[in-house]
């Protein structure tokens, strides 16, 4: 790991190598959208949908990436992937900093880093059956036949637990949670290593969910794959992740260990998102003691100076307000951008 | 319960299909007392916002009420004329709806919108009903309360603007709040902030609410029972505890055990429930939940289950294994 806040986007060379155990280092990733305000788009405004972002990415790890809307979390998996354009800052992958790649130059590193959306009724194209939805990244990046392509595809369903029946089907006949196992197997194709899950469960039904959860987990320890796992849901982060980084307002919060962001949380921001997520067990959900945060998320137009959390933090004190709090290695492996992290006051416990 | 505010007996709503009507909610029974908080959960389709609508005569096009009963205040609300509707719907009934942004008219001022069920229900002049809708804006916690009336849907973000769809629905100070998925557009923060507000004014105000949600975990705090929909069907009706500690349908079973939860054990397998819920056209003959059940014998396929008492208490399930009917002598 590296002391975050890193500022190295000036070396413009794209062979670099990536440290210890890591199988995409980012460092420094921006992404700031232009977009034009009022009635007739005559005010030109810079969204700050991502800034400053470094995080690396651990060969075989589950990742989770966690925060309200708007906090950057999708807008990280998708610049990471070259989805978008990084407006600064570096990908590195396999020596490589992607960032530097035009389009056709990185075309096979697509096939190896892939996504699965939240809505599988979107992502797949009404008019192709599941086999030709399957068999299309297959055949462009050459990873078939015509010949075996039959073969290719029914190993694939396999995978994700569908009969080879399925290739002649059309996205309408399916359910939501069979449609999200097709998209699986799309993103599969290519043998990927890493996959970002961009909240691929949470438009699925409550009882199909636990399945699709468990798909991921198989798939993971079959084909050692790394996940990015862009979620909402908490409960399901727990139960998934190997680490979990929390994002405020474009910016990353905390990072670490899971059990050590569940059990011993340090930055403010999510102490709160952890104590608002509902229990299902009636009587506990009762007798908790819920730190209820006032008001809204800050518009990423006009992203508040210093700590972004500063406006809804219980502990904001004058520093907050005008300085951007360091990422600080708090214990081994779990960093946090807080001021008042570590200083001589009693941090509440939950009991 | 000696006088219920609602009562609903063996409602049934059918919607047309290209295979012939589809019964999407079938036979569903139940009561509210007045100050009660009911939960009703169920996933997509299963009926839960369909129920709600056919009472309060908003069926889209395509879907009919195809009989049973909803008595509330002496009144049938399922054979009212549409003139006496008006008068229940934002006058006995209050609503809040999940997406916040689209129930609003996006060209009027939120103060506009929400003198008119004052000015309609209540008959109350124009500057009357602006100050107390200002008061009502500060009841839902709005900061700087009436000097937001004169604000657009759009300048209010979406908790805020669900916070003055909830003062809407309470504007009229009707006996019944009916909240359908209110918060599942919104952050997991302000979520809490809405389920604080509203356990906040039901404590304050006392009226009875019917939250329908998928999110067994959202309500376990906020209502007293719940109901458990599957496919059109009631599965299981019980005071929130019970249901909890007891669930005794294999549907509940599964789905709480599915649910990964925040504390307790890690485990590496979740417990799922396999298959998916049936397509409302293609229902099965018995319980519907038959062909995905764990313990499916062999009456279960083509016989549904009656709703009977589990340990003789309020707490009731429809299923031939889990729930025996022998004390059912009719």
């Amino acid at each position: 790991m590296t002391l975050a806040l890193d500022t190295r986007t000036t070396s413009r060379d794209p062979a670099v190598t990536p440290r210890g155990d890591a199988l995409i280092s980012i460092i420094g990733l921006s992404k700031h959208f232009h977009v034009k305000l009022g009635a007739f788009g005559q005010t030109a405004a810079e969204v700050h949908a991502l800034d400053d972002f470094t995080l690396d990415i651990r060969r075989g790890e589950t990742l989770s990436l966690v925060g309200e809307s708007g906090c950057g979390k999708s807008t990280a998996g998708f610049t990471m992937l070259q989805i978008h354009k990084p407006s600064a800052g570096q990908v590195i992958y396999g020596g490589v900093d992607l960032a530097q790649l035009s389009e056709d130059r990185l075309r096979p590193y697509r096939r190896k880093l892939q996504v699965v959306f939240q809505d599988p009724y979107s992502t797949l194209n009404p008019r192709m059956t599941v086999g030709e939805a399957i068999a299309e990244p297959l055949l462009f990046h050459g990873q078939a036949t015509r010949g075996n392509i039959t073969e290719k595809v029914a190993t694939l369903l396999g995978d994700v637990g569908l009969s080879p029946r399925f290739a002649m089907r059309y996205p309408h006949e399916l359910s939501g949670g069979q449609r999200q196992r097709v998209v699986i197997a799309r993103a599969l194709a290519c043998g990927p290593e890493f996959l970002v899950c961009d909240e691929a469960i949470s438009a699925l039904d409550v009882s199909v969910q636990a399945q699709i959860i468990n798909l991921f987990q198989d798939l993971q320890e079959r084909y050692g794959l790394t996940y990015l796992f862009i979620a909402h849901d908490l409960a399901v982060v727990r139960h998934i992740s190997d680490r979990v980084a929390v994002m405020y307002l474009g910016r990353p919060a905390e990072l670490g260990p899971k059990r050590a962001i569940f059990s011993a949380p340090l930055h403010p921001y999510t102490k709160a998102l952890l104590s608002a997520v509902p229990e299902p067990d009636p009587a506990r959900e009762r007798s908790r003691k819920r730190q209820v945060l006032s008001g809204d998320v800050p518009s990423p137009l006009d992203p508040p100076p210093g700590c972004r959390f500063h406006t809804r933090c219980p502990l904001a004190v004058e520093r907050c307000r005008r300085e951007v709090p360091a990422w600080r290695e708090m214990a081994p492996d779990h960093f946090v951008a807080c001021h008042r992290v570590g200083e001589a006051i009693p941090v509440p416990d939950a009991a | 319960m000696t006088d219920p505010l609602l009562s609903v007996r063996d409602l049934a709503v059918e919607v047309s299909t290209r295979r012939g009507p589809a019964r999407v909610v079938d036979g569903v029974s139940f009561h509210i007392g007045r100050g009660e908080a009911l939960g009703v959960v169920g996933e997509s389709g299963c009926g839960k916002s369909i129920t709600t609508l056919a009472l309060l005569g908003l069926l889209p096009p395509g879907a009919r009420v195809a009989g049973g009963s909803a008595r509330m205040e002496g009144k049938d609300l399922l054979t009212l004329s549409r003139r006496a509707l008006r008068e229940v719907r934002g006058g006995r009934i209050g609503m809040i709806f999940q997406d916040p942004m689209t129930s609003f008219n996006p060209v009027l001022k939120i103060g506009d919108q929400l003198i008119e069920p004052l000015i309609y229900h209540r008959g109350m002049l124009r500057r009357e009903a602006w100050a107390r809708a200002g008061e009502l804006l500060r009841l839902v916690g709005i900061p700087g309360g009436a000097s937001r009336l004169d604000n657009y849907p759009h300048e209010l973000s979406g908790g805020m603007r669900q916070r003055v769809m909830i003062a809407m629905g309470l504007a009229c100070e009707p006996p019944l709040l009916i909240a359908d998925e209110p918060t599942t557009a919104l952050d997991v923060t302000i979520q809490a902030q809405i389920v604080d507000l509203v356990k906040d004014l039901r404590a304050r105000l006392g009226m009875s609410i019917i939250w329908i949600t998928h999110d067994l975990a959202l309500v376990s705090g906020l209502v007293d029972r719940v109901i458990v929909l599957y496919a059109g069907k009631i599965v299981e009706e019980a005071p929130v505890d019970d249901l909890y500690a007891r669930p005794t349908h294999p549907y509940t079973q599964g789905l709480l055990a599915s649910l990964p939860t925040l504390e307790g054990e890690e485990t590496r397998r979740l417990p799922a429930i396999g298959g998916t819920p049936p397509d409302p056209g293609r229902r099965p003959a018995g319980c519907p939940f038959a062909p995905r059940c764990p313990l499916r014998v062999a009456r279960c396929e083509s016989e549904m289950p009656p709703l009977v008492a589990v340990a003789g208490g309020p707490h009731r399930a429809a299923c031939w294994v889990n729930a025996k009917p022998q004390e059912l002598a009719a």
